[in-house]
């Protein structure tokens, strides 16, 4: 009983109870904080590279939410927010799935190739839906040999998927250059899927549906994590994996199907993405989106709620990013330095906040001392 | 069935072609893996490699470029490595913080920060360095096939040789050598026996830092002989696992290096071949393979055990 009771103090602190003004305080000073001060910071390096940080920042706004480009904004939430959930189901198990990255490409890859196949054959909605399951068993499937390496081995999940990332993202190439590609196009890419297959858009908007199933995954997710007998399997086997045995876990089935979830999660971003926006993919196509999200994924201290304001913040940073960019002649990757900066400054407020206890911590303890990698003797 | 010319692959050009291309993408990686080993032995997994990497290969290439000396270049790749690996020391040797989320942060804002200060110099142009100075060992350098690829490199190569021999050697025998260990396996004992785990582990990152910018510099003067953002494509994270193969072992990072940086060079020694496979096919082997070898040989993971594991004293 001793360890299912160090399981519950060792929980996501989440779980505890606070004083309305404690509870604002920590949100203000834990959540908002690192992400203003990366703000500050990366202000202060386009001073210094001879730009005018104000009218970086104003242009941010200007092509982020201004006239329609709010719409872009929430379409590139969307895409977003499930790579965010999907992060946010295997770190509450204490595991890191940093192989995103690889399950979106060959999910995108896959959504895009047997899209213009299918199309031929069933009706405009069978065919979204049987993509949306395409993208989403592809990015599980991708995530099947780190979870029993983990599972049966104990063997480093963070090097093995970022193994299959590098895996996933040549194959994905070989896929478009080679059975998916479109040979009338001089660059590779795949054959573009009809407009009227793609997502359709919400009434009066130009903004597909996307948003919508988005929308209701996040409710999904956060229900199942707060709520249902697996988010708290997830809980106690991300807090003391000796616990969950304790109390009758099995933790091999919940690493696979935590990771599974994760990639399928992840998959159907790609799904959205290719069918929402893109339509076609490139050989080259790499946008990197997972490696945005995973600070606001911490600093939502693994909330799947939480989390949507993060990202919503950051697509408008994304999308507004892109033309003040290209207004001030500075690379978009500028953006990964803004990431980079909050995720130092959220361990650093991390680290003050765990010297003046103010506030709660991002990363459970098992994350934290998440690597032990030897089997027990 | 297509009949493969089995017997014109192994000519002379192919060889001489793939050892010398695997020695040019190895080295990047051996220097880079021997830092993490240092790292890790004295228990602090450096998942920002690939950002001090890439830093290195930026400020190097800047060093080269302005300074016009190869040397310049890799006295400032290491510079620029220790710079980035600070970070680390403060946050995760000193604060405790942390380690997997301060290195993708690191990976993270080295990755934007050099293209933005390389788009903010150059802009759209990759100026070109004048390509390195070689220093031929007489005799040696006439060996055919991997003669005149392996003893006839620039100095730097050598130093790298040299390098992994001293680390073996200081692992094995001399008293810092133990305390980094030490300092891995069971800190409270180097702490009880009166020295500085924190101080041993700063060490240990600050050289792993000027290791990574080293290998990223020898990538951009040497490899390349241009800085490209992201030109280290997950280089760094090859690294680890050589050195996660190597288990604990220099000399195993020295051939882990060599192996995958063949392979990496396996798509270019193949055309001289006259044999077009897609590079992305090649691209995949080196990672298909560690897979493979994690599956075949999952339950032999050597790691130390208080890798990741922050060292406060009197804590349980």
């Amino acid at each position: 009983m001793s360890d299912v009771a160090t399981a519950i103090e060792d929980a996501p602190e989440s779980v505890r109870a606070t004083t309305p003004l404690t509870g604002f305080l920590d949100l203000v000073i834990r959540s908002v904080l690192p992400l203003l001060l990366a703000l500050v910071a990366g202000g202060i390096l386009i001073a210094a590279l001879g730009h005018n940080p104000f009218g970086f920042y104003l242009d941010i706004y200007r092509g982020g939410i201004e006239l329609s480009a709010w719409q872009d904004s929430l379409m590139r939430a969307s895409t977003l927010t499930p790579i965010a959930l999907g992060l946010i189901v295997v770190f509450r198990a204490n595991i890191w799935n940093l192989g995103y990255q690889g399950q979106f490409l060959l999910s995108a890859a896959m959504v895009a190739g047997l899209g213009p196949h299918l199309e031929r054959h069933l009706s405009a909605t069978l065919t979204l839906i049987v993509l949306f399951f395409v993208a989403g068993i592809t990015g599980a499937v991708w995530t099947l040999i780190p979870a029993i390496l983990k599972a049966w081995y104990q063997t480093n999940e963070i090097i093995t998927t970022l193994m299959m990332t590098f895996i996933g993202i040549s194959l994905a190439a070989i896929l478009v250059k080679g059975p998916f590609q479109d040979f009338s196009s001089n660059v590779p890419q795949t054959l573009p899927l009809n407009l009227d297959q793609l997502l359709p858009t919400i009434p009066g908007t130009r903004t597909h549906v996307g948003v919508v199933i988005a929308a209701v995954l996040v409710l999904v997710v956060h229900y199942a994590t707060t709520r249902t007998s697996f988010g708290l399997k997830l809980q106690v086997l991300g807090a003391n994996p000796r616990a969950a045995v304790h109390v009758g876990l099995d933790p091999k089935r919940v690493i696979l199907t935590a990771f599974m979830c994760s990639g399928a999660l992840v998959g159907v971003a790609a799904a959205i993405e290719i069918l929402g926006i893109l339509g076609y993919v490139r050989a080259d196509y790499n946008p990197a989106y997972g490696d945005a999200v995973i600070p606001f994924v911490f600093l939502a201290r693994l909330n799947a709620l939480a989390v949507v304001p993060f990202i919503l913040f950051y697509s408008v940073l994304s999308i507004g990013g892109d033309f003040a960019a290209q207004n001030s002649g500075l690379p978009v990757d500028f953006l990964l330095v803004i990431v980079g900066l909050t995720l130092l400054f959220m361990v650093f407020i991390e680290y003050l906040g765990r010297r003046r206890e103010i506030g709660r911590s991002y990363i459970t303890p098992g994350l934290r001392a998440g690597l032990r990698l030897r089997k027990p003797r | 069935m297509i009949a493969l010319p089995v017997a014109s692959i192994f000519t002379q050009a192919f060889l001489t072609s793939l050892v010398a291309g695997g020695l040019l993408a190895g080295v990047p990686l051996m220097f880079t893996a021997l830092g993490e080993q240092i790292s890790e032995a004295s228990g602090v997994l450096n998942i920002g490699l690939e950002g001090m990497m890439l830093t290195g290969a930026y400020t190097g290439f800047v060093g080269a470029y302005y300074g016009g000396h190869d040397w310049l270049g890799y006295l400032a790749a290491i510079a620029g490595g220790m710079a980035v690996s600070v970070i680390m020391v403060v946050f995760c040797v000193r604060l405790l913080l942390d380690q997997i989320v301060v290195g993708i942060a690191i990976t993270l804002g080295a990755e934007g920060a050099t293209s933005v200060l390389q788009g903010a110099q150059f802009g759209q142009s990759y100026p070109r360095l004048p390509a390195a100075s070689d220093v031929s060992i007489p005799l040696l350098d006439r060996i055919p096939i991997f003669g005149a690829s392996l003893f006839q490199q620039p100095l730097v190569v050598y130093l790298g040789f040299a390098l992994i021999a001293f680390t073996a050697w200081m692992l094995r025998r001399t008293r810092p050598g133990l305390n980094l260990r030490a300092a891995g396996q069971k800190p409270q004992a180097l702490d009880a026996a009166g020295v500085s785990v924190v101080g041993t582990r700063s060490l240990a990152v600050l050289t792993t830092g000027a290791l990574a910018g080293l290998g990223g510099g020898y990538l951009s003067i040497a490899g390349a002989g241009i800085f490209v953002p992201f030109m280290t494509q997950g280089q760094g994270y090859i690294a680890i696992v050589i050195c996660m193969l190597a288990r604990g072992r220099p000399v195993w990072v020295l051939i882990g290096a060599f192996i995958f940086g063949m392979s990496l060079q396996l798509a270019t020694a193949l055309q001289i071949a006259g044999i077009d496979i897609s590079t992305d096919v090649i691209n995949m082997i080196p990672f298909v393979a560690v897979i493979l070898s994690l599956i075949l040989f999952a339950r032999g993971d050597y790691l130390p055990p208080a890798l990741a594991q922050p060292y406060v004293r009197g804590a349980r």
